[in-house]
């Protein structure tokens, strides 16, 4: 009974972070439309979208290979493990400890390789910018992402997320400076690999510009929808990382009870909202940076993550 | 005596050789070289692997051969047990790769004597118990690798590339002599048992790691010494690229464990310090060189430089956790280098295959001649993807598990008391992280712009798969990275007798941990199970593509690309594998290249074509060889005079020299 129900934990947020990443990636979009004196689509037009990409007839290029079909399950699938696997209402869920912090970067990166090689494959110039491009941003933020790993191993001593958050919660880090930069170079990190501004704009329709869409420019129908979807587990993925983090405030800990687990369910969706309506704001404040900017960007996430290590190598207390 | 066993092993290797020459020229001699060579090595590994398995105590044995007054000693136990496994692994599946692969070689006395020759030798350094042994076999193996690399000797590039391997190859023997001739102290004992039973002063156990790590690093490709080895390994024939890039580079660090670990005692932690620096650093220089190469085969080559440098990051850590008493971080951190060198020479023996086998197919291995291959060659292009997916450290395959091990023994690094140490082993994980990043990217070129998009030759329109003896070996391997990759825990059992012989310690057996995990420190600080999440990706990608297929319309049509509305029927629209690695060249280049930009365009009105030229250098051989050869042949150049003088002049040179070393002999007294 135990196992079933430990199993039930675990499958509730498995189902979860899927059935709301299109309202997260909806949610976005509205306070964007509003913050820039648009109206906007309805919140859940993200998932009329996906719906809609099913049902149109797939167009593909002559010399597509499996590659190209297969890529966007895999890139679906790996992203929707590594999301499941971050602790959202609840710690020490089922299989919490297949996988930690490490593994869900590394995870990320098995979703990249899919898709850049997914834009290779029809060989287009497009397709390879795109591939390219990100291959190189990936190539810099993978670094400052391990770093931020680094830092919160030496301050919680683990590098199970689960492990983290609930040291997190239980007992009083404060205020630190190490962690409010890897929070900083997260944040960075968790930019540039969603694609949005300033380092690339989920919206664009200027092809020298396109990154992410030039890798997936050739995609069409139920193909589409699968990385429409990734894409959008992908953002709820790393706010729940940041969430999981740097407020696991409210989540389910030690105590079990339903009212518990109600608790944590309600402030993750909280948490989910605020970020979803915070990121619009912060991406309508600035413009987006030419691509040999980019380094510019990532390095000084990958800065303040460094700096943050070598800040706790020195002492423990900052 | 399984000592003894081994040898009988290096004797076939040795006896198969000297069959080469007799029957190489006829049809069946290849198949009977390859053949043999295949059922030694397979022997080989029995050995090693129940000698690890069985985790019996190491064996020796003493032939008279050689110097009369030392004979010849050999000795089989963990590290070597293991070592063998990892050579005759790569030799075996090499040996099957080139059953087919040898067939098309167009001078097959070139190399068929050298090989067994080559695969016996290389046993045999592992095998070797005095210094005299070890260094004769090094030199043997050194040998027998360059004639092959010079097989195509009509090429002036591979002749270039074997003078340049030979050169080196010599100075880091010279190194080795020295750091022996350090360890062996006054008394002269050449055999491995005095030395350990008598470690050399500290000062003296400095020189001798340092020159062993020159010697043995030269052999194993650490930066700035790794030079040579993009020249050398792809001018050999494929199956031999493998060999020597994927196993001989670890006789290189077999060759440096036996004296770090095992011959100088315990030496001090900043030895530690030094593996670690160069580790990072030939790491991240040796993913980015390799971003910047076309030809298939060099890249793989250059990649070879960081993946050495990832298990010198591992080699480091584990001295320098040795040095300071932390045994159980050691045995993770040896653990996690042994992991590597065992996962590296199997995908990078993968890959050289894959390289093989489209240069059967095409005649080509520049990748910007290539492109299509997944359609011409499904087979290779699924076992070379498996190679690519695992040399990026993607999960769930292996070569994730053993840069996890890395970063796990990295975030232990607090405990180690000394300062320099602390700044230094983050440093060291950062390059880790890049240069993992940047390893994805490079297979993303190397995999996208050789067999992805379209046909950009003829060579590559017209290719064939390749015959079952090279699928069967890359099959082979591709199963290996993914077993290696879902049951990490068995391979590290393997290795645990290998750590408690080298550090006191070994890793908390993992085989039957629940669910198959590892894990390496305790439950809470860490853990991975390969084996689930493959089941979750499994899972969660068949439930997806239901979902998909119960739901969507399955309407498909088949059109010319769309690329924005402007698709160009020309293949050379495509990215190539120079324009795919500009960003990073561009990100990178002020600092770590050294690169020449060129842009020739026609002047409006003009009707000739633009050209644009980038020429990447590789620093090491502007700031390091480049002066040392001018300073040679400077050197030599005013010695030329001497050659030209007249009879009094000599024999006024002569008295001199003599009046000289009379004054000098007095002084002394």
């Amino acid at each position: 009974m135990a196992l079933i129900l430990e199993f039930a934990g675990q499958a509730v947020q498995t189902v979860l972070v899927v059935a709301i990443a299109p309202l997260i990636l909806g949610i976005t979009r509205k306070v964007k439309a509003r913050v820039l004196r648009r109206i906007g689509p309805p919140v859940l037009q993200t998932y009329f979208d996906i719906w809609k990409l099913m049902h149109k007839e797939m167009v593909l290029a002559h010399n597509a290979s499996w590659i190209y079909r297969v890529a966007p399950y895999l890139v679906f699938a790996v992203t929707w493990v590594a999301a499941a696997l971050v602790p959202t209402y609840c710690t020490d869920l089922l299989f919490s400890w297949s996988a930690d912090l490490i593994v869900i970067v590394a995870l990320m990166g098995t979703a990249r390789f899919a898709l850049a090689l997914a834009g290779m494959d029809v060989g287009t110039a497009f397709g390879g910018i795109g591939s390219s491009r990100e291959m190189m941003i990936a190539s810099l933020a993978e670094p400052a992402m391990l770093l931020i790993v680094f830092t919160l191993a030496l301050v919680a001593g683990t590098t199970q997320l689960s492990a983290i958050a609930a040291l997190f919660t239980n007992t009083p880090v404060g205020l630190r400076v190490s962690l409010g930069l890897a929070l900083l170079a997260l944040i960075c990190v968790a930019i540039a690999e969603n694609a949005r501004i300033p380092i690339d704009n989920p919206a664009t329709h200027l092809e020298l510009t396109m990154v992410h869409e030039a890798m997936v420019l050739e995609y069409s129908g139920r193909h589409l929808a699968m990385i429409e979807a990734a894409a959008a587990v992908k953002l709820v993925l790393y706010f729940s990382l940041i969430a999981c983090l740097f407020v696991p405030f409210g989540m389910a800990t030690e105590e079990r009870s339903l009212s518990a687990l109600a608790v944590g369910l309600l402030a993750y969706l909280a948490k989910m909202t605020v970020l979803a309506a915070l990121l619009p704001i912060g991406e309508a404040s600035v413009a987006k940076m030419r691509v040999f900017r980019y380094p510019i960007f990532l390095g000084s996430a990958f800065a303040a993550a460094a700096l943050a290590v070598f800040l706790l190598f020195v002492s423990r207390g900052f | 005596m399984p000592a003894l066993a081994g040898l009988w092993c290096v004797v076939g290797f040795f006896a198969t050789g000297v069959v080469a020459i007799v029957s190489g020229r006829r049809p069946a001699g290849t198949p009977l070289v390859y053949g043999a060579t295949l059922i030694l090595c397979l022997g080989a590994l029995v050995l090693g692997l129940l000698h690890l398995l069985s985790g019996a105590a190491a064996t020796s044995a003493r032939l008279p051969l050689g110097l009369p007054w030392i004979g010849a000693h050999f000795r089989l136990d963990a590290l070597a047990a293991f070592f063998l496994v990892v050579v005759n692994l790569g030799g075996a599946l090499a040996s099957l790769c080139a059953l087919g692969y040898g067939r098309h070689e167009p001078a097959p006395l070139r190399v068929l004597p050298y090989y067994p020759v080559f695969v016996g030798a290389m046993n045999l350094v592992i095998l070797a118990d005095d210094a005299f042994v070890f260094l004769a076999s090094w030199e043997f193996m050194s040998l027998a690798s360059w004639a092959i690399v010079v097989a195509h000797h009509r090429e002036p590039a591979n002749v270039r590339a074997g003078y340049i391997y030979l050169v080196m190859a010599s100075f880091g023997t010279l190194s080795l002599l020295l750091a022996f001739g350090a360890l062996a102290g006054p008394a002269g004992e050449y055999s491995f048992a005095a030395m350990r039973a008598a470690p050399p002063a500290p000062t003296l156990a400095v020189i001798a790691s340092v020159l062993a790590l020159i010697g043995a690093g030269s052999k194993a490709g650490i930066v700035p010494l790794h030079v040579w080895l993009p020249l050398a390994h792809p001018a050999a024939p494929s199956h031999v690229s493998a060999l020597l890039s994927g196993v001989m580079t670890k006789i290189g660090v077999y060759g440096l464990m036996r004296v770090l670990f095992d011959l100088v005692g315990v030496p001090t932690p900043w030895i530690g310090l030094v593996v670690l620096a160069i580790g990072g650093i030939t790491a991240a220089v040796g993913v980015l060189y390799a971003l910047m190469q076309h030809d298939l085969k060099r890249l793989l080559a250059y990649h070879t430089v960081e993946n050495i440098g990832i298990i010198f990051i591992g080699l480091g850590l584990a001295l320098a956790f040795r040095a300071d008493g932390i045994g159980w971080a050691a045995a993770l951190a040896l653990t996690a280098a042994l992991f590597h060198v065992f996962n590296h020479s199997v995908f990078k023996s993968l890959l050289f295959f894959g390289a093989g086998a489209v240069l059967t197919a095409t005649n080509e291995s520049d990748m910007e001649r290539l492109g299509g291959l997944i359609h011409r060659m499904p087979h290779t292009a699924f076992a070379f993807l498996i190679g690519c997916m695992a040399i990026s450290a993607l999960p769930p395959l292996n070569g994730f598990v053993s840069e996890w091990l890395t970063f796990q023994a990295i975030l232990v690094s607090p405990q180690l008391p000394q300062w320099g140490l602390k700044l230094v082993v983050p440093a060291a994980g950062a390059l880790l992280a890049l240069s993992a990043a940047l390893a994805a990217a490079c297979f993303v070129k190397a995999f996208g712009v050789t067999f992805l998009g379209r046909a950009r030759t003829g060579a590559a329109r017209s290719a064939r798969e390749v015959d079952g003896w090279q699928r069967s070996a890359m099959f082979i391997l591709a199963a290996i990275c993914v077993l290696a990759g879902v049951l990490p825990g068995f391979v590290i059992d393997t290795l645990a007798p290998v750590t408690s012989a080298l550090v006191g310690e070994a890793m908390p057996p993992q085989a039957f941990l629940p669910w198959l995990s590892i894990v390496p420190i305790t439950a809470s600080r860490s853990s991975y199970n390969g084996l689930l999440i493959l089941a979750f990706l499994a899972g969660s990608a068949t439930v997806t593509a239901m979902i998909i297929h119960r739901f969507a319309t399955r309407a498909t049509r088949r059109s010319d690309a769309w690329d924005c509305g402007f698709p160009l029927a020309a293949p050379s629209t495509q990215y190539t594998g120079s324009s795919f690695a500009m960003p990073i060249r561009r990100v990178f280049g002020g600092s770590v290249f050294y690169v020449r930009e060129s842009l020739d365009m026609p002047k409006p009105g003009e009707m000739r074509a633009g050209h644009f030229h980038v020429r990447v250098f590789d620093p090491a051989w502007r700031a390091l060889y480049g002066p040392l050869a001018r300073a040679v042949l400077h050197t030599a150049g005013t010695l030329n005079r001497l050659q030209f003088l007249t009879i009094r002049r000599y024999l006024t040179l002569v008295f001199g020299g003599l009046i000289l070393l009379l004054v000098v002999v007095a002084a002394w007294r």
